[in-house]
């Protein structure tokens, strides 16, 4: 695996552990090619795989009822997609669906939680790995609570906004 | 610069999203000294006040764009200007986007909402001598696609990396959903030799440059373009008072080293 982004991503933290943890997990991963337009999971379905994106945008949605599918935040090259399987109930909370073509690693979860419960430093690297991908989600969703762009309730506008 | 209004026609308008207008002033007689990207105007709608607004574009010495969104009465007015009208100004006033400072290095130009309209002088500038700079990447973020400003130019801001994402998608759109922080991961830039241009508001502004520290870019070489209430443009007033600096004069445009433990402090 070579790193594709100078960036904190999830790509780069799995390039940046030792290499006997790499060389492992990496052994339990497979190419992937998904055309545009594909559903890579749905909302409730069974959580037993994820992915590092390589290349293109997956959009994550929930579905709204008489709306269809309303996309609450896509990602790109060098995350992580799911981390939904590494704890239960092992259920998508969200669906993904690809935006133009995407290529990337795709695990087995089942088998890399069993290399984690075997190798339990290379589980908290992992399971450290997954939280900060959350963690980043988390604040980037916190920070879309705050409607920054939204009409300001003060009059005059700025020399910037 | 002068301290008193001179009269500006506007010779161009065009309507950006439902509350945002790009005017193009031409002066009556004496013009202005030219302004450098970053840098802003005090515009006077007549019989309503004075605001200060950014340059959207520096496309000759003589004319002014400027692209405003209407938020309280005076920019209401200004946006309510038809081609024709008139319009005082004063300026230039303020720092500019130190791009002599980023020759050489990778760019990072990161808008919120209507930080764009300051930065695209700058785009501009750095297109008009590309080879000066490495890569350029330009993300911008909006509520939703229907305030997304100047679409039209994104196709050829888009290399290396150019990139939209709206935190509020339609059905129709098909970009990037997500805070604007959330594109840096797929931008092209060495950390190490990347200047950061960023406008947009404060929490966004700060959210980025953390973002950015994190990366590896120095705080000197990201650049924030910081707004407080500025009524005089010309340092005497103190309205626009951070801390040490009279943003007015020190500003708008300040180096993230100086400004981050100002924005830290809630009484400033």
């Amino acid at each position: 695996m070579t790193p594709q982004t100078d960036g904190p991503t999830a790509e780069a933290a799995l390039t940046a552990l030792p290499a006997e943890h790499r060389t492992r997990l990496m052994a339990l991963a497979r190419e992937a090619a998904f055309p545009g337009a594909t559903r890579i999971f749905e909302e409730g379905g069974e959580a037993d795989r994820f992915w590092v994106i390589r290349s293109g945008t997956v959009a994550l949605d929930v579905h709204v009822p008489g709306r269809g599918q309303a996309v609450v935040e896509t990602i790109g090259r060098g995350a992580l997609l799911g981390w939904s399987w590494l704890c239960p109930p092992r259920r998508w909370h969200l669906g993904a669906e690809t935006r133009g073509p995407v290529r990337a690693w795709e695990f087995d979860a089942a088998a890399v939680r069993g290399l984690c419960s075997e190798r339990p430093e290379l589980g908290l690297a992992l399971v450290t790995v997954v939280a900060e991908t959350i963690g980043d989600r988390l604040r980037a969703t916190r920070t879309r609570l705050l409607d920054l762009y939204g009409p300001p309730g003060s009059p005059g506008n700025g020399t910037g906004p | 610069m002068t301290l008193a209004p001179l009269p500006y026609r506007v010779v161009d308008r065009r309507d950006e999203t439902h509350d945002t207008v790009t005017l193009v002033l031409e002066p009556a007689g004496e013009a202005l000294s030219p302004f450098a990207p970053g840098q802003f105007a005090m515009l006077y709608a007549f019989g309503v006040g004075e605001v200060p607004v950014s340059v959207s574009r520096t496309p000759d010495a003589r004319r002014l764009t400027h692209t405003v969104r209407a938020v309280g009465a005076v920019t209401r007015a200004l946006c309510g200007l038809r081609t024709g009208a008139w319009v005082g100004v004063r300026g230039p006033f303020g720092t500019c986007w130190d791009l002599a400072a980023a020759r050489g290095h990778d760019l990072l130009v990161i808008a919120g909402g209507i930080g764009l309209a300051p930065l695209r002088p700058l785009i501009d500038a750095v297109l008009a001598d590309a080879r000066e700079y490495g890569r350029l990447n330009v993300l911008a973020g909006a509520r939703s696609p229907r305030e997304l400003l100047y679409q039209d130019e994104f196709p050829a801001w888009g290399r290396p990396f150019g990139a939209a994402t709206v935190d509020r998608p339609d059905d129709d759109w098909t970009g990037r959903v997500g805070v604007v922080t959330t594109l840096l991961g797929e931008a092209r830039f060495t950390p190490a030799d990347t200047t950061a241009f960023v406008c947009g508001p404060e929490v966004m502004m700060r959210v980025t440059a953390r973002d950015l520290l994190h990366r590896g870019v120095r705080p000197d070489r990201v650049q924030v373009s910081l707004e407080r209430n500025m009524r005089c443009a010309t340092g005497h007033c103190g309205h626009c008072q951070l801390g040490p600096l009279l943003l007015c004069r020190d500003g708008p445009v300040v180096g993230y080293d100086r400004a981050e433990p100002l924005l830290t402090v809630r009484e400033l």
